[in-house]
């Protein structure tokens, strides 16, 4: 626990002594709400053209629900963003130790490799976790001139919780077999990318295998939860998936100990 | 301390170590000496407990690297052939999450980094990032690293490499005076290295073994002939007549030929120390003896000796 505890503090001081929390904070940030801003205005279009309408039309205005128009749209275009972030976030955290000769050090020392994982994801999930923290100034906003339901809001950011962390897990995954960075990089995109799409070929595949297929989406999901569903299976899915990239992860580090 | 028993390292085909054996008492200097690529930084990386071993075992302090690696891990301090150190951290902040790791306890962490920035001699640039460091000062925060826990052996693989001249001696003088405290194996090529520093040496080439012992036993065990130089004055082909008369002469031959008092080089049958008897004959043969001296092999001439005769067959 107090060898995890340093990893975690280690990497965490590392993000934000660099300038890479910060730029991804406000590269993040400034696009979510550009896309907020949009699907603000595009509530107020509709809201306006309704209320024109309405006049001509019997029983009032229909009621048009916030949650449903604004909050579930911006959580549904947040994780695009956040599949092309996280992967800069795990990029180096272990092709860069690996790279530099530190995991040497890591490796020598009395801590075990699950210890130095999970402080590891704890770190960048607990940065992953401040940055989407920030989007709650969004939902502030609606409160102030609007009265959105907090129940879809809050389990919203559960499903963001356990979404980054899967993304975490394939991002770290992706860093333990290389250590070269930027491969890093690019296999976590593909990773994720495929995940993302997966349940596209569901279309076209058998009845079982259609199922598989959707079921492996990670981003399917997350829609639960954006409609303030919060399902076991969906919770158990994540957690799964967390648990089984970081278990190859740790098998991947430990190989060099299998190869005698 | 450090028992080493048919130590094998492959890498698929390649044989890294081969069957390497040695041992290294409580407080010695272990010189491990061997040309780049002999398989210095894979014996070292397998009693780190970095690489496992492919056969024969390695223990320190009685424990096995593969069974109880986290008790190995706890008493041994390494410095790889880069340090391990992390640019963007401070070296006070470094050696914190060092100390963290190693397990040093909270209660006497402060003072084990202080005192360890003190015998390294950090102490001054504790603020400083490690990036802006110079690679001497580098070096020495990845010695103070590998002191930090108060480890009982110290594994330092070529401590001294890409150094210039004067930040050699300062990390030599460092690693000898921790001697006695810790039990120490440092690896190197440079020959001159391990005569200043070490007790006792083990040369390695090819991932074999060729020699071992301390550098004296090394140097009087592998000589195999003894060598006199002479400067006698007189005609050359009756003074190398006198000297192959002598008893126990192996071989003569004179270095300047075209002059009269040149030097003459005597090989020796080993054992038979003929010194007296060569400074009688060339008396007796009425040429005078300017010189007479026997020549020493240095550690370079048996370091290079084993490690091209391996080579060669």
């Amino acid at each position: 626990m107090r060898n995890l505890l340093a990893i975690y503090m280690k990497e965490l001081r590392s993000y934000f002594v660099s300038p890479v929390a910060y730029v991804i904070a406000g590269v993040f940030l400034f696009l979510s709400g550009y896309l907020f801003r949009n699907i603000l205005m595009q509530f107020n279009f509709w809201c306006t053209q309704l209320s024109q309408r309405s006049q001509f039309m019997q029983g009032g205005m229909p009621n048009l629900n916030l949650n449903e128009m604004v909050v579930t749209q911006f959580f549904g275009v947040m994780d695009f963003i956040w599949l092309l972030v996280v992967p800069m976030l795990t990029m180096r955290l272990l092709a860069e130790e690996k790279k530099n000769g530190t995991m040497e050090l890591l490796m020598t020392s009395p801590i075990s490799t699950v210890e130095i994982i999970l402080g590891k994801f704890f770190a960048c999930l607990t940065l992953y976790m401040t940055i989407v923290a920030l989007t709650l100034v969004y939902c502030g906003i609606l409160e102030f001139y609007g009265d959105p339901d907090w129940g879809p809001i809050w389990s919203a950011y559960l499903g963001y919780l356990l979404l980054g962390g899967t993304f975490i897990g394939v991002g770290m995954l992706a860093s333990s077999v290389t250590e070269n960075q930027i491969v890093a990089v690019l296999l976590a995109f593909g990773a994720l990318l495929m995940l993302w799409l997966i349940d596209w070929s569901a279309s076209f595949a058998g009845p079982t295998a259609a199922k598989i297929l959707q079921y492996l989406s990670i981003v399917a999901h997350l829609q639960d939860f954006q409609r303030g569903v919060i399902d076991t299976s969906d919770v158990i899915f994540y957690l799964s998936f967390i648990f089984f990239s970081l278990f190859v992860t740790s098998r991947v580090l430990e190989s060099r100990r299998w190869r005698r | 301390m450090i028992e080493v028993d048919q130590l094998s390292k492959h890498y698929g085909d390649v044989t890294a170590v081969d069957g390497v054996s040695f041992s290294a008492e409580r407080g010695q200097i272990l010189g491990f000496l061997g040309p780049n690529g002999a398989g210095k930084t894979t014996t070292m990386r397998m009693l780190t407990c970095y690489l496992p071993p492919s056969s024969g075992t390695a223990t320190i302090d009685g424990h096995d690297v593969l069974d109880a690696s986290m008790e190995v891990r706890r008493r041994i301090g390494y410095l790889p052939e880069s340090p391990p150190v992390y640019m963007d951290m401070t070296v006070k902040a470094y050696l914190d999450f060092v100390a963290r790791i190693k397990g040093v306890p909270s209660a006497i962490m402060r003072r084990s980094i202080d005192e360890t920035m003190e015998k390294t001699g950090v102490s001054h640039v504790r603020s400083s990032v490690i990036g802006h460091l110079s690679k001497g000062y580098r070096q020495r925060v990845g010695l103070a690293q590998a002191l930090v826990h108060n480890p009982s052996v110290l594994i330092l693989d070529e401590p001294t490499v890409g150094l210039d001249p004067k930040q050699i001696i300062e990390i030599r003088e460092v690693i000898k005076s921790l001697r006695g405290e810790h039990t120490i194996v440092l690896s190197t090529h440079i020959l001159p290295e391990v005569s200043m520093t070490c007790e006792k040496i083990v040369i390695i080439n090819h991932g074999r073994i060729v020699g071992e012992g301390s550098p004296e036993s090394l140097m009087a065990q592998l000589k195999e002939s003894d060598v006199l130089h002479a400067q006698v004055r007189g005609p050359a082909e009756a003074v190398g007549n006198v000297l192959r008369s002598i008893d126990g002469v192996l071989e003569v031959k004179q270095e300047d030929e075209s002059s009269d008092t040149g030097g003459w080089l005597i090989t020796a049958i080993p054992g038979n120390d003929i010194r007296e008897a060569v400074g009688k004959a060339i008396i007796d043969g009425g040429h005078s003896l300017r010189e007479l001296r026997s020549l020493d092999m240095t550690l370079e001439d048996i370091f290079l000796r084993l490690t091209t005769e391996e080579t060669t067959d």
